[in-house]
């Protein structure tokens, strides 16, 4: 099916898009305005879409290139398009977004949970004799949802908080693309259906805090309050 | 042998010459940018000419600090050139007497008496200029180390000369991670390390915004023609540093012959300019940072490099 003298270079092109993955991650971490976040989040989503395409041909599976097709539709488009329909002008605000950190804390934690996944993944891989798609894959997806989950805590804004939910599902397709190529494809639409779904209601909650206080700046709701309490 | 030592003192004469150019080229090319005329690109050795021949003001009250140091600023990248491949692939005479990391801190040797003789100047802006100077260089420090640690980690040495082919051998070896990252990384630190735009506006004329600049202010005549010239030739050799084993180590004499040197010339001339237009669109098109953004700069650049390590050290 592929010329066997190009195996190498898809082999690094896919590392390649792994290293920038993960770099798409730490900057959900550090930028400071939503836009920038929604745009990192594109750009991450299209770096697992080229991973899974490489992975698709060297693997000479045709489900992954499916797989590849549905996220390029599914996450740098239509996302981006159900959160600016649900949330509204906040997704492209370029006001400054606080952290709970600042930012090269926030960074170097982040580097710290990088590191670590290195170590977890490192005896999984060792044990499993695992080739070098996996190699690379399955440690920069584990990365991503460490710091996802990073930076859903250390984040106050509505927004940037959904991104990174979403980019700790594209991590964890990362690393899933690699390990089971061969997972059936309706699992696979099912999950992307249901991002779609997670979006849909985090944007209208969004929305609704919104409409409630003002902002989206939910880390800073640290009280109970009845509803309709003046 | 002698042949060798030949071509090392060639790439000398090259960096003293051609440094210049590269300065002026890169202003003209941001005038033009900016949709102005600019000064012409030989407008640096016109500067160095005037400032060679005018008298030096010396304060009374300095030191013998003050006298040394742009001497010291002209000869340490004269050095650093002696150990890199500016024109040629294969070690020179004097490449094994000093790897990546002497390099390093012959280059910061410089930096630090340049610091040191602008505190001696007693001018108010120049001690700012050089504590502002040293924040950059502690927070770039880290990243050179790494980067460093990466290339020779790959390659099995820290001889430039030999880091340089174990990019590309093979050629797919050129899109890995780690690679593509540490050029990042590197890139970030030139940027940093030169006092370009995002870090330090090189054209600013305003004392209180300075980083770079203001350390050279109380120089005149020929200490500011040899701070200045040194500058243009720190640039280069980062530059060449970057350009000959980082990125594209095509391009340099593979033969030890006289003629495959000499076409050497234009072609690493031709590898600058054509990264000087990558970084004439990045002076373009971003703003200064405020001072205290260069760390989270400067960590974006720590975080790739390490990012390029770790790709690297735990898979291989």
């Amino acid at each position: 099916m592929v010329y066997p003298g190009l195996f190498p270079w898809l082999q690094s092109l896919n590392a390649l898009a792994g290293g920038f993955f993960l770099l798409c991650a730490f900057g959900l971490v550090a930028v400071r305005q939503a836009q920038d976040c929604l745009r990192l989040f594109v750009a991450q989503s299209l770096f697992l879409c080229l991973s899974a395409f490489m992975l698709g041909i060297l693997l000479h599976s045709s489900d992954l290139i499916v797989v590849g097709i549905i996220d390029f539709i599914s996450k740098p488009v239509v996302i981006p398009w159900l959160l600016r329909r649900t949330v509204g002008g906040e997704v492209h605000t370029r006001r400054e977004i606080t952290q709970v950190f600042n930012i090269p804390t926030s960074l170097l934690i982040a580097l710290a949970l990088t590191i670590g996944a290195y170590l977890f993944a490192m005896p999984l891989l060792r044990a499993g004799n695992a080739g070098e798609l996996i190699g690379s894959n399955l440690p920069i997806g584990l990365a991503g949802l460490l710091i996802g989950a990073f930076t859903m805590a250390v984040r106050r804004e509505a927004v940037p908080m959904a991104l990174a939910l979403i980019s700790m599902e594209n991590s964890a397709f990362f690393a899933g693309i690699a390990i089971a190529p061969d997972f059936p494809l309706i699992a696979e639409v099912s999950i992307a259906f249901d991002v779609l779904i997670l979006t849909f209601l985090i944007g209208l909650l969004t929305r609704a805090v919104h409409q409630q206080i003002g902002t989206t700046a939910v880390g800073e709701l640290t009280e109970l309050r009845e509803a309709n309490q003046s | 042998m002698d042949k060798r030592i030949l071509f090392n003192l060639l790439q000398v004469v090259v960096v003293l010459l051609f440094s210049p150019l590269v300065a002026g080229v890169t202003s003209r090319l941001k005038e033009m940018v900016q949709s102005r005329r600019g000064p012409s690109i030989f407008q640096p050795y016109r500067d160095l000419r005037k400032l060679f021949h005018k008298d030096e003001v010396v304060s009374e009250r300095s030191s013998w600090l003050f006298r040394f140091t742009p001497y010291l600023t002209f000869v340490t990248p004269l050095f650093v050139t002696l150990l890199i491949p500016v024109l040629t692939d294969y070690p020179l005479f004097f490449a094994f007497m000093g790897d990546m990391i002497a390099g390093g801190f012959m280059l910061s040797l410089g930096g630090f008496f340049a610091t040191l003789a602008a505190v001696d100047s007693a001018n108010p802006y120049g001690p700012m200029g050089a504590s502002r100077t040293r924040m950059v260089g502690f927070l770039a420090e880290p990243v050179f180390m790494i980067v460093f640690f990466t290339v020779s980690f790959v390659a099995g040495s820290t001889i430039p000369f030999i880091v340089q082919q174990a990019w590309v051998t093979p050629p797919v070896n050129f899109f890995e991670p780690s690679h593509i990252l540490l050029m990042l990384a590197f890139l970030m630190l030139i940027i940093a390390e030169g006092g370009r735009i995002p870090v330090d506006n090189p054209s600013g004329h305003f004392e209180l915004a300075m980083i770079d600049e203001s350390k050279t202010l109380e120089y005149s005549g020929r200490g500011a023609a040899l701070t200045k010239w040194g500058g243009y030739m720190k640039t280069f050799v980062l530059l060449c540093i970057f350009l000959n084993v980082l990125v594209t180590p095509w391009g340099v004499a593979h033969e030890q012959t006289f003629a495959a040197v000499m076409f050497a010339v234009p072609m690493v001339l031709g590898k600058i300019f054509c990264f000087i237009l990558v970084l004439v669109v990045i002076e373009s098109s971003l703003s200064k940072l405020r001072l205290f953004r260069i760390a989270e700069f400067l960590g974006a650049a720590f975080i790739t490099s390490v990012a390029a390590m770790i790709t690297k050290l735990f898979i291989s």
